[in-house]
């Protein structure tokens, strides 16, 4: 390969102050960057809390606590990397990613967003008390058929509740067993506020892993209400968009474009996340690789604008 | 020879000072095209300051404080234009084909910057600790589940996003950045296209018998 000395051999060299462009680069961006802060500001719509959810739509934090306790739950039959179930499995082909990696992050949402919370603040509740020991005495049939009766697909009371604001009027069922007492204490701390904190607890006085919270919200209809508001759902390219009228992730376009196009939405649709983390990675990999594939790295050479970039160029040396 | 000299002796050898800040450049560099590489190395080092001060204050003062607010604005657009540059620069030399003449590294490392950054990004939307970032890693770990990704590198966990988005994602962008430099630098910025110039196999000058009938 040529040395620089020779390939630059017969081009025109020009006194060039890098450090000085440097120097005015930063001094414009900076200033650009404080005036656009100072006039736009930025997003900080608050997060959503459990009390939240708890308060907005107590019929829908119930139906989620019932589900978990019966195994329904989106997060119960979720799959890798929270347990073994397959509900949310994706295979690209033959191939699944996710099961290879395993459970990594378990998560036991009966014990977890159910009976765990009891179990901790039973100590000053003798009706969650007695209501969790009448259900832990009681066979797995009999804690099932409660359930169902409660919070199941068909025919159960929880359907049947009104709402009046904040408060929940759950029908009486002499078939739920300690259930419906369960869930209401379960409801009281959501509504309090408790359940945001006693869904961080773990072994460890510090805490910075919001997985357990963040998955029970994530199925809530506050949280899809909450992103209805605010234009954030997939429909409208997801986890491009920023709340409010702020420029989101515009980067990730490509990525999301996958999310808005058929076969990715309709015959892919169960691999969907798979098939487009597989295309971007391909593309990515295309791009990067550019310079070595036949046909794509002539592209610029074919596409002019290079004419424009270098039009003083060519001007002066009379190529034009 | 002992290693210090060695080492000594193949650093000075391989990047020289006058290469790496050269004071005179190729006339044809004397473009505006040519800036929104710096441009983007100007934002990335105001996101690096604006993130430091955000991480030593801590969340509490981004939510909570004018002051905070006004930090987090300035990390926010400072990201905004950190990619703006960012793209119409890769866009600029990639019309300009500058992966010619054993620049091929080069590109690679400016492509390999620009997806970290993506993934740098992505933990810093995460860590916001509002809905946004609720929104976001409660979608993005589809994502990552479905290809394994989330078994190690978990988006709901807000200790492991904020850590990766302050230290390690953002050492390994400056440390490509730094890569992508000094390959700019040592291989110098490529020759215009000649016009007039056949492309192999796409165009062909016509034969001279072709040209006699």
């Amino acid at each position: 390969m040529a040395s620089k000395k020779e390939y630059y051999q017969g081009v025109r060299f020009a006194p060039y102050d890098l450090v000085r462009e440097f120097v005015v680069a930063l001094v414009v961006v900076t200033g650009l960057v404080i005036i656009i802060a100072g006039v736009f500001s930025s997003p900080d719509v608050p997060s959503l809390t459990l009390k939240t959810v708890a308060l907005q739509t107590p019929q829908n934090f119930v139906q989620n606590e019932i589900d978990s306790l019966d195994g329904n739950s989106p997060v119960a039959g979720y799959g890798p990397p929270y347990n073994n179930q397959s509900g949310s499995v994706q295979t690209i082909g033959p191939i699944s990613l996710q099961k290879w990696f395993g459970v990594h992050i378990p998560v036991n949402t009966a014990q977890d967003y159910v009976l765990g919370p009891l179990q901790q603040t039973a100590a000053g509740d003798s009706q969650a008390r007695a209501a969790l020991s009448t259900f832990d005495r009681a066979s797995a049939s009999t804690q099932a058929n409660w359930e169902t009766a409660y919070g199941g697909p068909h025919n159960n009371v929880l359907a049947k509740a009104t709402e009046h604001g904040t408060v929940l009027t759950v029908p009486a069922c002499a078939a739920c067993g300690p259930v419906p007492t369960m869930m209401a204490r379960l409801l009281v701390l959501g509504q309090s506020g408790a359940m945001d904190g006693l869904l961080l607890t773990s072994r460890h006085f510090y805490q910075t892993d919001y997985t357990r919270p963040l998955l029970f919200i994530n199925y809530t209809d506050a949280m899809a209400n909450e992103a209805t508001k605010y234009n954030l759902k997939g429909s409208a390219w997801g986890v491009m968009n920023e709340t409010g009228n702020y420029p989101g992730q515009a980067w990730l376009w490509l990525y999301t474009l996958f999310y808005q196009i058929s076969p990715y939405t309709t015959a892919w649709a169960a691999n969907t996340d798979a098939l487009a983390i597989l295309s971007v990675t391909i593309l990515s990999l295309l791009l990067m690789l550019l310079p070595w594939i036949p046909g794509l790295n002539r592209i610029p050479r074919i596409i002019p604008v290079y004419r424009l970039i270098w039009r003083d160029h060519y001007r002066k040396s009379g190529q034009s | 020879m002992s290693m210090t000299t060695a080492l000594q002796k193949k650093l000075s050898a391989g990047l020289p000072y006058e290469e790496l800040l050269p004071d005179e450049q190729p006339a044809y560099v004397h473009s505006y095209v040519y800036l929104f590489g710096v441009a983007s190395l100007a934002s990335f080092l105001l996101l690096i300051g604006t993130g430091v001060v955000l991480a030593a204050f801590g969340p509490q003062w981004w939510h909570g404080s004018h002051v905070g607010l006004f930090f987090n604005s300035l990390h926010f657009w400072s990201a905004q234009a950190f990619f703006f540059f960012m793209v119409v620069h890769l866009w600029t030399v990639f019309f300009q084909g500058a992966w010619r003449d054993g620049r091929g590294i080069t590109w690679v490392s400016g492509v390999v910057t620009f997806l970290t950054s993506i993934i740098t990004a992505f933990t810093g939307y995460v860590s916001q600790q509002n809905l946004d970032s609720q929104w976001i890693a409660t979608q993005g770990k589809d994502a990552m589940n479905s290809v394994g990704v989330g078994a190690f590198f978990d988006v709901l966990n807000f200790g492991q996003m904020y850590g990766f988005h302050i230290f390690i994602f953002p050492m390994l962008v400056a440390t490509l950045i730094a890569i992508h430099l000094t390959l700019v630098r040592l291989k110098g910025v490529v020759k215009p296209y000649e016009i007039g110039r056949p492309i192999p196999g796409i165009m062909k000058r016509p034969s001279p018998a072709k040209e006699a009938s």
